[in-house]
């Protein structure tokens, strides 16, 4: 019986840390909330991807951003992982699947479902289609509707920005 | 005054090219849109020519297995059924080469289109020829041309994907009522999510 207890709490204990580092994902509901994402004034560069658990192509490429997050996390770039999933799949699709592949860049979720309102003013040649990636350092930015096949894709932008 | 004459027009010419090289492929607003000729889900070529008497076309780039697609599958049907009698068939042409995405194959799409129900033609754009040249960036994407295919509306069918009961604008019906008045659609493009086209590169 004792054992049976301390197995429980274990397992309630293990769960709780495991979840925890995802406690703290936040879901933006409208763009005046999220768009500060964009207005950032300082000297890093930060690169702002949009995905979802359900597009192919942009989950191919997660792998790419993550590993950019840990090469320059320290080197002046801010990886910040859009996921536009909807707020109730939150918790049953984009938290498991981050845990799943043991992605550490900051994610967000933003959902609001008013498209045609916020996609022109995330960036005017946007059709719509994800994934799509923002760099941006001041008042230097790039605008990319396309997916990515390696670290080094990412990097040759980075290094544009530089 | 003659080489003057022929001057301006290069000029015109170049700067109508350059400009439609800046803004890449793809149809805007009152552009002819081209014809075609794709296998439908019943087995035979379809073209816009087939479709007599019509005031209009829907055309509607979509696929089996994008989510977003997948949301407007009954919108589709019910707009078909209601709007083809007036003169506004709904076609619905698959983009996506099943090389990247197998669940877009034809052989799926038959499949789907006997599962769903599906009212409307449903075409396969085999070789991806056709899509490229509307400019057609994801699934689903709204075309809507006049019976003489001059592109009138691009872009969604409403303002709510995820939920038919929550639409507050009905982007395409508004189109329609626009080009029954023999007026241009306000808005005539529109932007919503979608999943990007999957070709084999």
């Amino acid at each position: 019986m004792m054992r049976y207890i301390i197995f429980l709490s274990l397992l309630v204990v293990s769960l709780t840390l495991s979840a925890q580092q995802y406690d703290d994902i936040k879901v933006y509901k409208t763009f005046d909330e999220f768009k500060q994402v964009f207005e950032h004034k300082d000297d890093k560069i930060h690169v702002v991807n949009f995905w979802a658990t359900w597009c192919g192509p942009c989950v191919k490429e997660l792998p790419y951003f993550e590993e950019l997050h840990q090469k320059y996390k320290d080197a002046g770039v801010e990886v910040l992982l859009v996921s536009i999933d909807w707020d109730k799949h939150v918790e049953k699709k984009v938290i498991p699947f981050l845990h799943k592949n043991e992605y550490t860049a900051p994610t967000i979720v933003f959902d609001d479902p008013k498209t045609n309102d916020w996609i022109p003013k995330v960036d005017p040649d946007w059709s719509g289609a994800i994934p799509i990636t923002i760099f941006y350092k001041g008042n230097q930015r790039i605008f990319k509707e396309q997916a990515f096949h390696s670290l080094g894709e990412l990097e040759e932008i980075i290094n544009t920005l530089k | 005054m003659k080489q003057l004459f022929s001057f301006t027009l290069a000029m015109a010419l170049i700067g109508l090219f350059s400009f439609t090289i800046d803004k890449g492929t793809g149809y805007k607003i009152g552009d002819t849109a081209t014809d075609f000729s794709l296998l439908n889900v019943d087995g035979k070529m379809k073209s816009l020519a087939d479709y007599k008497d019509v005031k209009g076309y829907i055309v509607t780039f979509t696929c089996n297995h994008c989510p977003y697609a997948v949301m407007y599958e009954d919108r589709l049907i019910d707009l078909h059924n209601r709007y083809a009698p007036k003169g506004y068939p709904v076609i619905a042409i698959n983009p996506n080469d099943p090389e990247a995405q197998p669940a877009d194959s034809y052989v799926a799409m038959q499949e789907r289109a006997k599962e769903k129900g599906f009212t409307f033609d449903y075409l396969f754009d085999d070789g991806q020829k056709i899509y490229p040249q509307y400019g057609a960036t994801k699934t689903p994407h709204v075309f809507l041309l006049d019976a003489d295919r001059v592109v009138k509306y691009i872009g969604a069918i409403d303002d709510s994907a995820r939920d038919a009961e929550a639409v507050e604008v009905k982007y395409l019906e508004d189109a329609i009522a626009a080009l029954e008045m023999g007026k241009n659609p306000d808005p005539a493009e529109t932007k919503a999510i979608g999943c990007s086209i999957k070709t084999v590169k």
